[in-house]
């Protein structure tokens, strides 16, 4: 079994309430920092973690934090990005729903470390009730004494504000979000400015992931060395992944970094297989936008090396012949599953998210929705799939904000690596309609495929 | 251009208005425009929709111009510029619960409400629609219901039915 | 005696230049001038907050600075771009930026009714001008394009949806000239539109402006549909005393008649003066006007040439193999239309 931190006692009853969660040592944290260390101490800790953004860009949270800008006499603002609206994520759902004064907590070490005094928590509109859960753990760590004037008496005040959002997956880009915090439409900023130096209403301002936020509460507990021992490489710590799809047991994991992928699918402690006894065909490990992958460079990377969920070796072999850990959505097909229908259904998701302010992506979006939309009725020619490529490739780096990279990946992966799948479909229109390609080679050892 | 064939003049309540003046003290002063979404969540929840008029009294509340609260009520999904159905059904559509069953419930939902996604069944109970992924992909196929957003997970065709029947049983009751 | 501003020293596609800090690359190599300048469909120097959006001027930064010389990993829009000291920009030498242009330019056609034979801006567009010099000939797009209603916005101002690029001018020029904006962009993605969501007329003395902005003929003057093809009018710089504007504006005449007014546009399409709605729609006499001189058209505009000449080497260029090659795509075409 690995180390739980941030679900220790997930199965605890009555943990989603104030008294629970402080009898099983919560609010430790709030104590430690605001009593016995400086905010920069906070940040120090942090930084020796090497906890990195949980939201799905890695980027490492102590730096984001050190950038912070700190102009005298101007308010400076934590936003906590509860968006989640990645499709294969559901983790800050579970967390937020479960144990939302890991979240509570969390931001008050947060906030103290970065010198703010009001911080809000932007949750996407669809969860409705988990916003009334995080109102009602602010309102008892409130009474508690943990959050208002003068926490624990230390001198230090903080309010926290639960944001809903009104359904936009843009909005978990961060200076769309926001925007959508300042009430307007959800159109990523041009950058820079970056965030650090001017965000929200033009102040300073760090937006993190709800995990990454929960996750500082052992960091502050243990220490930052502890945490770091945990993991491999730069990959420290623990993460929550999301498991869908396919598998017997689907739901939220908390694993150490450095598990085998293929343990964590096929163990009973994690996914439990693949559900009905069928076989592997492809899995997308980080959420919608990463790339693909065929069953034969799920469990090895090309090098033959076992695959980890880790940072580093998902993202081993580049996107030739690897992926990336993402948001830790890990979304499982087995071999009844059609690769380009589920392409055209992750095109139409993009398609329908993308907030329409620049071109590439507002245009380029529904022209791939529509590509994929004929190939998988049947409909598509050869030069169909090249085109496809082409237009992923007009989009991909081209775009104001990531959405445009997010809807070009899964369309170039599932080309590169399913190409037969799509050409099938071109050739086989009318079978194509009737049944699906099935497992064909996916799961053969690389070696083969390359002969 | 939205075609605002159909407006329904409304009046806020003190409620409301109390609710919505304990939202703008969430920002700091001249930040009002901050609690517009959470603000026009709390009118579709009373009203069922937001109409024109709705968004413009919002607007005035707010000391903003209508078409800041149009822009913002256009660019997301929840919120409806049009009636809906007493119960909305928002079925999930995206890939994960795609791979569990989604569109067969989507179906499923279409046949037995009789009628077509966006439309409003004769009754005035029902209407629904796909909506894009709700981040609940471990326990699809899913669906929510506003104004609340209950969420029903692991839909069979079975417990859609069954969903169905409570609902229709509970307005009968109202 | 205010300290001397120490300029940065640039270049783009090879051609040096020194600049204040706080300039963007797109108006550096608008200081070199020709054909090294990228094009901006989006960007108004004189609307605060525009551009970004287009995607049309993306440059390649292959040295970010002479501090940090690392190239940049994307390409960048240079109209919002800032330059650094040392900073080396790759425009039309980059068959990178080549390629993803001639990609932004399709795209932005995809949805484009391509309607120039009946559209007032046909002429002046920028859209035109924008597919012409960097676009591909033909489109791999086959699927229906999306169609709105023709709105009229009040008497003088038409909108045509189907042309709009969603450039977001025309909201700019109503938030920063306006104290009241009416019309806003509606929807999202795909389907965003610019419009009053309920039939409003635009009513201002200044909103007339939004049509001068528009690059394309999404936004045009009801007073001048369908007079006449701008090509066949002369225009001529002229001025009066006017309250509210400047009145410093271009006339369009048809023989003796003034069919329409607009503000006088520089080298880069941008208005000089934004005038008022008086001087605009209601001022069409020649006698409420001092006429100035014939405005200076672009050589390669059909206004002023009213056929296409030879494509015009600006020296820099016939110094420099490497843009001589760079411009052999564009030296064909005018071959072609010889």
């Amino acid at each position: 079994m690995g180390r739980k931190l941030l679900l220790e006692h997930i199965n605890e009853p009555g943990i989603e309430t104030f008294d629970v969660y402080r009898q099983k040592g919560g609010y430790r944290a709030v104590e430690k920092a605001l009593k016995t260390m400086s905010p920069d101490d906070v940040v120090e800790e942090v930084k020796k973690s090497g906890l990195r953004g949980r939201g799905g860009a890695g980027f490492p949270t102590g730096m984001k934090w050190s950038f912070l800008a700190k102009p005298e006499g101007v308010a400076r603002y934590l936003v906590c990005n509860g968006d989640e609206s990645e499709p294969g994520t559901f983790k800050d759902r579970y967390l937020m729903t479960h144990i939302p004064h890991a979240l509570i907590e969390g931001m008050i070490v947060s906030s103290y470390a970065l010198g703010a005094n009001t911080s809000y928590i932007y949750v996407r509109g669809e969860m409705m009730p988990q916003i009334r859960i995080l109102e009602k753990a602010i309102e008892e760590a409130k009474a508690a004494g943990f959050l208002g004037n003068n926490i624990l008496g230390t001198g230090y005040n903080l309010e926290i504000y639960v944001q809903p959002g009104g359904g936009a997956y843009i909005c978990g880009e961060e200076t769309a979000l926001l925007e959508s915090l300042e009430g307007k439409r959800g159109n990523p900023r041009i950058k820079p400015p970056f965030p650090a130096i001017a965000g929200l209403y033009g102040c300073p301002t760090v937006v993190n992931n709800v995990e990454s936020i929960a996750s500082i509460v052992p960091i502050v507990n243990d220490g930052g060395e502890e945490y770091a021992k945990i993991g491999i490489e730069r990959s420290t710590g623990t993460k929550l992944i999301s498991a869908s799809g396919n598998i017997n047991k689907p739901g939220v994991y908390e694993i150490e970094l450095g598990v085998p992928v293929e343990e964590f699918i096929y163990s009973d402690e994690y996914c439990g297989g693949i559900a009905n006894g069928k076989r592997l065909k492809a899995l997308v490990a980080g959420g919608s936008s990463v790339p693909i992958l065929p069953a034969n460079l799920i469990s090895k990377t090309v090098t033959g090396n076992p695959r980890l969920m880790t940072y580093e070796s998902l993202a081993d072999g580049g996107f030739q012949t690897g992926t990336m850990l993402g948001s830790g959505g890990f979304i499982v097909f087995d071999e009844d599953q059609c690769i380009v229908r589920n392409t055209w259904n992750f095109a139409r998701f993009y398609h329908h998210e993308s907030c329409g302010q620049c071109s590439p992506c507002r245009e380029g979006t529904g022209w791939m929705e529509k590509v994929l939309h004929k190939i998988e009725h049947g409909h598509g020619t050869m030069e169909d799939i090249d085109l496809l490529w082409d237009i992923q490739r007009k989009i991909e780096g081209n775009t104001i904000c990531p959405l445009g990279d997010a809807a070009a990946w899964p369309v170039a992966a599932a080309i590169r690596h399913f190409r037969d799948e799509f050409e099938w479909h071109v050739l086989n229109p009318q079978e194509s309609q009737t049944r699906n390609y099935g497992l064909a080679h996916y799961a053969d050892p690389l070696a083969t495929v390359v002969q | 251009m939205l075609s605002v064939q159909e407006n329904l003049p409304v009046e806020f309540s003190a409620t409301l208005l109390v609710k919505c003046a304990e939202i703008v003290s969430r920002y700091p002063v001249g930040k009002q425009k901050s609690a517009l979404l959470p603000i026009l969540h709390e009118v579709q929840a009373e009203f069922g929709w937001l109409s024109t008029d709705a968004m413009d009294k919002i607007a005035n509340f707010l000391q903003i111009k209508p078409i800041e609260v149009y822009e913002v009520a256009t660019f997301y999904t929840m919120y409806f510029l049009k009636p809906q159905g007493k119960y909305a059904l928002e079925v999930c559509r995206t890939g994960p619960c795609c791979l569990v069953g989604a569109e067969k419930i989507m179906k499923h939902i279409e046949q037995r409400l009789g009628v077509k996604e966006g439309e409003v069944s004769a009754d005035g109970l029902f209407s629904w629609r796909g909506v894009e992924c709700l981040a609940a992909c471990g326990y699809g196929p899913v669906l929510q219901i506003g104004p609340e957003y209950t969420f029903y997970e692991n839909l069979t065709e079975d417990s859609v039915d069954q969903l169905i029947d409570t609902l229709r049983n509970k307005a009968k009751e109202a | 005696m205010a300290d001397e501003v120490v300029n940065f020293k640039v270049t783009i596609d090879g051609i040096p230049v020194e600049v204040a800090p706080g300039t963007t690359i797109l108006n550096a190599a608008r200081q070199i001038g020709g054909d090294i300048v990228p094009p901006a469909m989006c960007y108004y120097s004189k609307l605060e907050g525009s551009g970004g959006k287009c995607r049309t001027c993306l440059v390649k930064v292959s040295k970010g600075s002479e501090k940090d010389p690392r190239p940049m990993p994307k390409l960048v829009a240079s109209c919002r771009t800032t330059v650094m000291d040392g900073m080396e920009v790759q425009n039309i030498t980059s068959p990178e930026v080549v390629e993803a242009r001639k990609g932004v330019v399709e795209i932005l056609l995809i949805n484009h009714p391509l309607d120039c034979p009946i559209c007032d801006q046909a002429g002046e567009c920028k859209l035109q001008d924008l597919g012409y010099e960097h676009g591909s000939e033909g489109t791999r797009y086959e699927f229906e394009r999306r169609t709105f209603e023709r709105v009229d916005l009040g008497d003088k101002i038409q909108l045509h949806m189907n042309r709009c690029i969603l450039c977001y001018r025309c909201v700019y020029v109503a938030n920063q000239l306006t104290e009241q904006r009416e019309h806003g962009i509606l929807y999202r993605g795909d389907h965003s539109e610019i419009t009053t969501h309920i039939e409003k007329a635009l009513d201002h003395d200044f909103i007339g402006n939004v049509i001068d902005v528009c690059p394309v003929g999404a936004l045009t003057d009801k007073t001048f549909r369908f007079k006449n093809r701008v090509w066949f009018t002369k225009p001529v710089d002229a001025h009066r005393d006017c309250p509210t504007c400047s009145g410093k504006v271009t006339l369009w005449y048809k023989g003796e008649e003034v069919l329409r007014v607009t503000g006088r546009k520089d080298e880069f399409g941008e208005v000089e003066d934004f005038i008022c709605n008086t001087c605009r729609f209601d001022t069409k006499n020649t006698s409420d006007w001092v006429l100035e001189h014939p405005t200076d058209v672009e050589k390669e505009s059909v206004i002023g040439a009213n056929h296409y000449e030879q494509f015009n080497l600006p020296p820099v260029i016939k110094e420099d193999e490497v843009l001589q090659l760079a411009n052999a795509e564009q030296l064909q075409r005018t071959e072609r239309l010889k």
